[in-house]
């Protein structure tokens, strides 16, 4: 029997802890890579469409391939169709819209839910609504677009619309004046099923945040005679309000970059919304929906400016979610968002 | 802290305590009433998407649909989709759970609070901020078209993977950031090297947060739609067995999210119906995918080395981890 010396054990030790390190730092690196391509692809592949579209595309509400069996010409030194305009002032318009309308929705509802949950409920029902939290981030958003689209939407357009639309003619109310679909596709709907999305990812951050709340500091308020209401402003409230900001805007990020649930419900039309119930599209639903018909384009452009597009949600996306950590950041010392989808 | 309270004496002197008292009360009954209210909103979907798919599921589900394709041989339905959802997963658990726990056991381990490690986290964080639609349309650009590799399991496999690497990369951190000191104390003592002690001693108790990690990351890949649709494509037969085509010849994929989406317009009862089913079985693994993660931290909660502390309440337990936190950060840096 031969005892490796204790010197040749050390430096194996030496050498597999080295193996280690490297190895897991090839791990700990990909997302760093995978994020500068993503950014790095989509620049460059949308590069002749940003030269070919210029400003327009963000201010043009014209949205055209060009004639398909035109030849195709060169203008700026990118060949495209005779007549192509690509103007996505109607998809930036309502991907905006429609996150701003899930979270103003969404947002009241995950809050209040949240703070019955950690403030009233005992523990048992309270991991029953978890499990609920859990469910509803699970459920994939094509089924909660078919549900959208067959059941919740057609549902609002003969129940609540009708009542809707008949609100006074003042600010604010005035708003849901308008003539809705027969089916309910549209902005709202996009929105009421987006607020429903983004209900799991803000209500489960927000719980998470009420659980840190030291009891001692609640105990406090309450011994000084405060209902639980007034003890809740006092302090819960103080403690989780920048945390709370930040989950709302981690919702509404999810909301921007949401797909297939938006595909089904927003009605797909190119336009800018004229009221609350107009169909409407977003950037991330056009990319889905017109690849396939934009590979037939002989100069690729129409490629190209779907790569634009993507850029542009990128970008949203991006700002939004360095925005949300940074809140979080700056008010709680360190403290981190969880990534996030309400699991 | 006592703002409230004072202000409530402030405002109205003439008023009589009695007012006060029940004004309060209101208040109190009211806003509860409303954060009830936000409750109920918050249940009120949940079941209402349940009952509405699975309950037109039910009534148009046969077994059958479990043992034939979409193409149509012998009947209808959605055996080549949940095969194919089936074998994404699997794919995504190898090269998700390869990269993501490496890059967790990395940042926990050996990162250290540096810029680097910083810089590694917050591209993590804003990974998973990034819209799945973006992460298609880009596996599409450089798998499908650059690389050639056509529609095919392994675009779509990479691209549902760098998607979710994040999830678990957190998940692992976390896992083994909360393994006590005293494990890495007592094991350094005896003179093991990293290496035998991660795997040996830390690994083995961070193993329920890092399953649970790769358990969420295979729930949000099963439910992923739009990476997919431009880099599996889909199929109404049964996946076959190559990873990338060619420029010629593409091996489209099926999974059952696209039976869901693409389907569900059709002018076909049949295929309709197909949507349906494919949704209720995606709801049936989402539950399983939940449960199962329920379970391994209930086992590993009722396992654990500290009995006690796992039979105490949700905020006693918080409590005990923050106490024993002091110790343990310095040891995880």
């Amino acid at each position: 029997m031969t005892v490796p010396s204790s010197a040749r054990r050390s430096r194996n030790q030496r050498i597999g802890t080295q193996l280690l390190i490297n190895g897991t730092r090839l791990g700990a690196v990909v997302p760093v890579l995978v994020l500068a391509a993503m950014v790095a692809v989509l620049l460059v592949e949308a590069l002749p469409a940003i030269r070919y579209n210029g400003w327009g595309f963000f201010t043009g509400s014209l949205w055209q391939g060009g004639n398909p069996y035109g030849t195709p010409t060169r203008s700026g030194g990118v060949y495209h169709l005779p007549g192509a305009k690509y103007g996505a002032w109607p998809l930036i318009s309502g991907t905006l819209e429609s996150s701003a309308l899930a979270l103003v929705i969404g947002f009241p509802i995950a809050l209040g839910a949240a703070i019955l949950l950690v403030e009233k409920l005992p523990r048992r029902p309270a991991a029953a609504i978890g499990l609920f939290l859990e469910i509803l981030a699970g459920i994939p958003s094509a089924v909660i677009g078919i549900w959208g689209i067959f059941t919740f939407g057609p549902w609002l357009a003969k129940h609540i619309y009708p009542t809707l639309t008949h609100m006074p003619n003042v600010p604010v109310l005035n708003i849901f004046r308008g003539v809705p679909s027969s089916n309910g596709e549209g902005l709202l709907t996009g929105g009421l099923v987006l607020a429903a999305m983004i209900l799991p990812i803000i209500a489960a951050t927000s719980r998470d945040l009420l659980l840190q709340v030291p009891d001692t500091t609640k105990e406090a308020a309450v011994a000084l005679g405060m209902t639980s209401t007034e003890a809740f402003w006092a302090v819960q409230a103080r403690w989780v309000r920048s945390g709370v900001i930040g989950a709302a805007v981690l919702g509404l990020g999810r909301a921007l970059g949401e797909t297939i649930a938006i595909a089904l419900v927003s009605g797909g039309a190119q336009q800018v919304a004229t009221n609350i119930y107009s169909p409407m599209s977003t950037i991330a639903a056009t990319i889905v929906l017109q690849l396939s018909s934009a590979q037939g384009d002989p100069t690729g452009l129409a490629v190209k400016v779907l790569a634009e597009a993507a850029l542009v949600l990128l970008a949203i996306t991006l700002v939004v979610n360095v925005i949300a950590r940074q809140i979080v950041r700056r008010a709680a010392k360190g403290a981190a968002l969880p990534l996030g989808v309400g699991f | 802290m006592s703002t409230p309270a004072t202000t409530v004496r402030r405002s109205k002197p003439h008023v009589g305590a009695r007012t006060i008292a029940r004004r309060r009360l209101l208040i109190d009954r009211a806003w509860w009433t409303i954060c009830s209210l936000g409750l109920i909103l918050l249940a009120v979907p949940v079941l209402w998407i349940l009952i509405a798919v699975v309950g037109k599921a039910v009534t148009v589900f046969h077994w059958s649909v479990l043992t034939h394709t979409t193409s149509g041989v012998g009947g209808y339905g959605i055996a080549n989709a949940l095969v194919g959802t089936l074998v994404l997963a699997v794919g995504v658990a190898i090269v998700a759970g390869l990269v993501g726990i490496s890059g967790g056991i990395y940042l926990a381990e050996f990162g250290g609070t540096g810029i680097f490690s910083t810089l590694l986290r917050s591209a993590s964080e804003v990974l998973a901020g990034i819209p799945s639609i973006v992460f298609g349309y880009v596996g599409y650009l450089t798998l499908v078209i650059g690389l050639g590799w056509n529609l095919s399991l392994l675009p779509g496999v990479i691209v549902l993977a760098m998607l979710v690497v994040p999830y678990i990369a957190k998940a692992t951190e976390l896992a083994l950031n909360q393994v006590p000191s005293a494990y890495r104390e007592g094991a350094e003592a005896l003179g093991m090297s990293k290496p035998y002690l991660l795997r040996k001693v830390v690994f083995r108790s961070a193993v329920p947060g890092v399953l649970t990690g790769l358990i969420i990351a295979l729930a949000i890949s099963v439910g992923e739609t739009a990476p997919l649709l431009y880099t599996a494509g889909f199929t109404n037969a049964y996946p076959s067995f190559s990873l990338i085509g060619t420029h010629q010849n593409s091996h489209p994929i099926g999974y059952l999210t696209y039976a869901a989406y693409g389907f569900i317009e059709d002018p076909t009862a049949v295929v309709r119906n197909l949507a349906y089913d494919a949704s209720m079985v995606l709801i049936v693994l989402v539950l399983v995918l939940i449960i199962a993660s329920r379970v391994i931290v209930r086992l590993s909660q009722k396992f654990a080395p500290n009995r006690a502390v796992a039979n105490l309440s949700r905020q006693d337990r918080r409590k005990m981890r923050e106490l024993a936190k002091g110790p343990s950060t310095e040891n995880a840096t």
